[in-house]
């Protein structure tokens, strides 16, 4: 098998699952193997594709050319086969968890929800494999749209209206921006394929510049950087598996790798630094680091303060674009990885606190580590990652990204990455210290003989995901220079 | 026989016509119409490759040469036009068969069917003629007939909207018979091609700039151009749903191409950009017809109503595509012509479907029919999205090359006004789907799955909107060389 053909297998797994999953929506059991299946052969598939791009190919394929000179194409890269990676193998963890929160939760539409999400895996993969911006776009707008009705999974009158503020900030920015960015791109240039070094330089000067930039920035509404970040903390009206892999790995990783992919190969970091353009974007970056962890601090719901927290930790990926420096770029690509593992920790263990003890408010949680013990060890190993405690994923990336900051002599920048990272102690770290060290509500000094609360653990689906997804926090910190390694062409690439 | 194909184009349906209306069965009747239907479709397609081969046809009526006889000439454009109509008139026909059954008086379909080829004839010898004078006597024929057709919708208020019709489009018809007066008088000449040598010498005159004003005035009203748009919601809300589907793919755009073929071929882009500004009249009529009948569509609670607000919309982006005055320009032009005939077709179809089976298309009975007629809704979906210009569909080609346009000459804020007016299609677009398919379904079980005679055509308009979205090389081939042809004038 060519390494071309490699590419459309990784849209054609998931599709091949979603029609099985709509085949055997009579039996429950063979549907949730034909997701395990599925997210399985994709995982093995674009492990193949790693194998291939990392040996130094770049494998291609074209699929259709709608307008003349303006393809869809196919193209496997260092960034994009890192996103895939991450987005492939925590499919499979979540398809685990979703089997054991579905049932659990006795969610009613289940067939549909496995479907989407199946949908939704196969655009993230057109994402993370687009050939250019024009494919990048289409696959963008439908990942929008495929995870829609997961969003309005509930059906209810809250979840039309979250639904409506999803798909309205998306849509919004994506057809008023980031449609407009690229057309605009294509008028200058001519053309709209990633080249390595970009395919601006020598062609756009002065204020055009940091304007385009701008409109790639906020066009990119996935990323959520501030002001239009709404749509993140109204998705989780969702199912939490949604929010665990969606909002806190495809759909926003997507986000930021498109800025990731735009800062590299459509501007090129060299004339990014070179043009000073992408000044401006740093204290926007910065500001929502801020700004998101604030709010994190304010918010009693679970859900809600991890979005937040997304919301915060998605700008670290654009700040590291927007410093427009192979180590800024290296450590963006990084924390893509990181945070994905920590933040998915996090909601796995939200879930599961919701499966068996219908708690969703903070303030609700003390005590729960008695009885949830497994599951509240893991918040904790992920909390500590994404706060970016050694020897865990996240403080790799935090590192790199420091040292980016500094490395531009930006001391501002790096005071914004400390104090996030003191804000991030003070959001996350309450919750598993109030979980282990008070006492539950209405548990009073004399407990019975045994002096000991029951057990009572989530789903084993559950507990087996949220495990994988723990340990893969601690497994990364390991290997991280494998991911660097992979990154180091595009590090070569700037300023070698 | 080939030789004879521009004029075939008209006769068959005309000829049609009658032995429709003499027919007493409803059956041999609809299947006449369908037969004819298909053959203009042959026809235009059979002409449409002699055009891209030999260039332009000309065809001499009765033998006598033009300037004298009357001419049919056939270039790049009207063979384009040609295939539009010929497209939605052989996709429409067979949907008409079921519709109408249960939308018109069992008598009176033979008459029904008699009409609709009328309209046909006159749509389609609007397009092939090279003769002015003909243009008009077409355009009564297709109009006449329109408003027979508009006022057999089952509803009263089908007869107020088809009157008010017939005043506007008479209105419009006297101003462009006006107009070809007034050429007729200075130059002697009804033919198009001889009219495009003759006008250059008086272009100075006023009478000249006169004509052109009349016959500005009139296109624009029969192109539906905010603020001359008024006839239109009501007409395309209370006609017979086939007919609406029918009007709004090919009505409009006839009139569309009318105005190209006067203002650019005989007129010619010189003057009209240059002497008339006619680009910078164009452009606010154009981007207040898209923003404001935008939100019009957005209040609406009839669907039907909100789609023919819609089409006023669509309208400005074709007409923007003019006021560009580029070949980009006109090819976003004559793409959206065609592309927006496919899903408005696709959209006005499966509405057709919605009220053969519960008989209304008003927002809230539309409520969870998702899961009841889930084909016809999907079809809705895909009409819709190509609607709002989303990717992969023949929307998104379209307007893709009206902002690239824009671009090209440095207007900005046009470019942001196309964009955000695909915002406020997204918004009238999704408030349909999210009551179909996030609503519980309220009714007493009358709406299940169309038949599959409807269906059917339905859908072939829904996949062709996605088809020629992805596969957009042709089309766009096509556009631009008609657009290139138009922009240079006659001759070439």
């Amino acid at each position: 098998m060519t390494s071309g053909a490699l590419l459309g297998f990784t849209l054609l797994a998931p599709l091949a699952g979603a029609a099985a999953i709509a085949l055997l929506r009579a039996r429950p059991n063979a549907r949730e193997t034909a997701s395990l299946v599925a997210s399985g052969t994709l995982f093995v598939i674009v492990l193949q594709v790693y194998l291939a791009v990392s040996g130094g190919n770049r494998p291609e394929l074209a699929l259709a050319e709608p307008i003349p000179g303006i393809s869809i194409t196919l193209e496997a890269e260092p960034l994009g086969v890192l996103f895939a990676l991450v987005a492939s193998f925590l499919w499979i963890v979540t398809t685990m968890y979703s089997i054991g929160y579905m049932r659990g939760h006795r969610e009613s539409n289940q067939t549909r929800f496995y479907l989407f999400f199946a949908f939704a895996i196969a655009s993230a993969m057109g994402v993370a494999f687009a050939g250019n911006l024009f494919t990048l776009f289409v696959f963008y707008e439908l990942l929008s749209l495929t995870t829609f009705p997961l969003v309005t999974h509930a059906g209810t009158a809250k979840a039309r209206r979250a639904g409506r503020v999803y798909l309205g900030i998306l849509l919004t920015t994506s057809i008023g921006l980031l449609l407009l960015a690229i057309a605009w791109t294509y008028a200058i240039t001519g053309t709209l394929d990633f080249r390595e070094g970009g395919i601006l330089e020598g062609r756009a000067a002065g204020a055009v510049v940091p304007v385009l930039l701008g409109l790639y920035v906020f066009g990119i509404g996935k990323a959520a950087v501030m002001p239009l970040h709404r749509w993140l903390p109204a998705a989780m009206v969702a199912p939490t598996p949604v929010s665990a892999l969606l909002h806190a790995v495809a759909v926003v990783k997507a986000g930021v790798f498109a800025v990731l992919k735009v800062t590299v190969y459509v501007f090129g970091i060299d004339f990014l630094a070179e043009a000073g353009a992408s000044a401006w974007l740093t204290w926007v970056a910065a500001a929502t680091i801020i700004l998101g962890s604030l709010v994190a601090l304010t918010k009693d719901n679970l859900k809600a303060r991890l979005a937040y927290s997304t919301v915060s930790q998605l700008s670290y990926v654009v700040l590291g674009a927007m410093l427009a420096s192979s180590l800024g770029v290296g450590g963006g690509g990084m924390h893509i990885v990181t945070h994905a593992f920590g933040k998915i920790t996090l909601f796995f263990c939200a879930g599961a606190i919701y499966v068996v003890a219908h708690k969703t408010e903070v303030s609700q949680m003390r005590g729960l580590g008695r009885t949830m013990p497994v599951t509240m060890t893991a918040f904790l190993i992920g909390a500590l990652s994404v706060v970016g405690v050694p020897p865990l994923a996240g403080s790799i990336s935090k590192w790199y990204l420091l040292g980016a900051t500094l490395d531009a002599g930006q001391i501002g920048l790096a005071a914004v990455l400390v104090v996030s990272t003191l804000l991030n102690v003070a959001y996350l770290l309450p919750i598993p210290i109030l979980a282990f060290f008070s006492k539950a509500e209405g548990e009073t000094a004399d407990r019975g003989p045994q002096g000991g609360t029951a057990i009572s653990e989530a789903p084993v689906w559950c507990l087996i995901a949220l495990s994988i997804a723990a340990l893969g926090c601690i497994a990364l910190f390991f290997w991280a220079d494998r991911v660097y390694q992979l990154l180091q062409p595009i590090a070569a690439a700037a300023g070698g | 026989m080939s030789a004879h194909l521009p004029v075939l184009q008209v006769l068959v349906p005309l000829l049609a016509a009658p032995v429709c209306a003499l027919l007493r069965s409803a059956r041999a009747a609809a299947a006449l119409a369908v037969l004819a239907s298909w053959t203009t479709l042959a026809v235009a397609l059979a002409l449409l490759g002699e055009v891209k081969s030999a260039g332009v046809v000309s065809y001499a009526i009765g033998g006598w040469v033009p300037p004298i006889g009357i001419e049919y000439r056939v270039d790049m454009v009207n063979a384009w036009v040609l295939v539009i109509v010929g497209t939605i008139a052989s996709v429409v026909s067979p949907y008409m068969v079921v519709s109408v059954s249960s939308e018109v008086e069992r008598r009176r379909i033979p008459l029904f069917y008699a009409a609709y080829l009328l309209c046909l004839t006159g749509l389609l010898g609007i397009a092939v003629t090279g003769d002015v004078f003909n243009v008009f006597v077409f355009l009564e024929i297709s109009s006449l007939s329109a408003y027979a057709l508009i006022a057999m919708g089952t509803r009263r208020r089908a007869l107020t909207a088809a009157f008010r019709y017939l005043v506007m489009g008479s209105v419009g018809a006297t101003f462009i018979v006006i107009g070809i007066g007034l050429l007729y008088v200075m130059t002697g000449s009804l033919n198009m091609a001889d009219l495009a040598v003759l006008l250059p010498e008086v272009w100075d005159s006023r009478t000249v700039k006169v004509a052109y004003g009349f016959l500005g005035v009139g296109f624009c009203l029969k192109l539906a151009l905010f603020p001359l748009h008024l006839w239109l919601p009501n007409a395309y809300a209370y006609a017979p749903s086939a007919v609406t589907a029918f009007m709004a793919s090919t009505a409009t755009k006839v009139a569309v191409y009318m105005l190209l073929r006067f203002f650019l071929t005989i007129f010619g882009a010189p003057f009209s950009f240059g002497t008339m500004a006619l680009d910078r009249l164009l452009l606010p009529l154009a981007l207040v017809a898209i923003v404001s009948m935008s939100m019009v569509a957005v209040l609406q609670v009839d669907v039907k109503r909100l789609l023919a607000y819609s089409s006023v919309a669509q309208i400005g982006y074709v007409v923007l595509g003019l006021s560009l005055a580029s070949v980009t320009g006109l090819t976003a032009t004559l793409l959206h012509l065609f592309n927006h005939a496919l899903m408005k077709g696709a959209l006005f179809m499966a509405m057709g479907c919605v009220v053969y089976r519960i008989g209304s298309v008003h927002i809230d009975a539309m409520a969870g029919l998702g899961r009841r007629m889930p084909w016809t809704m999907a079809a809705f979906v895909v009409g819709g999205l190509s609607l709002v210009g989303v990717p992969l569909t023949v929307g998104f080609v379209s307007k893709w090359y009206l902002i690239l346009g824009a671009i090209e000459r440095g207007w900005w804020p046009v470019a942001v006004v196309v964009l955000l007016a695909s915002l406020l299609a997204l918004v009238y677009v999704w408030r349909v789907v999210e009551t179909a398919y996030m609503r519980p379904y309220e009714g007493d079980g009358r709406a299940v799955e169309a038949p599959p005679g409807l269906l059917l055509p339905t859908w072939v308009l829904a996949a062709a909107s996605i088809y020629f979205g992805v596969f957009a090389k042709s089309t766009v081939a096509t556009a631009e060389q008609a657009a290139r042809v138009l922009m240079s004038g006659v001759g070439s």
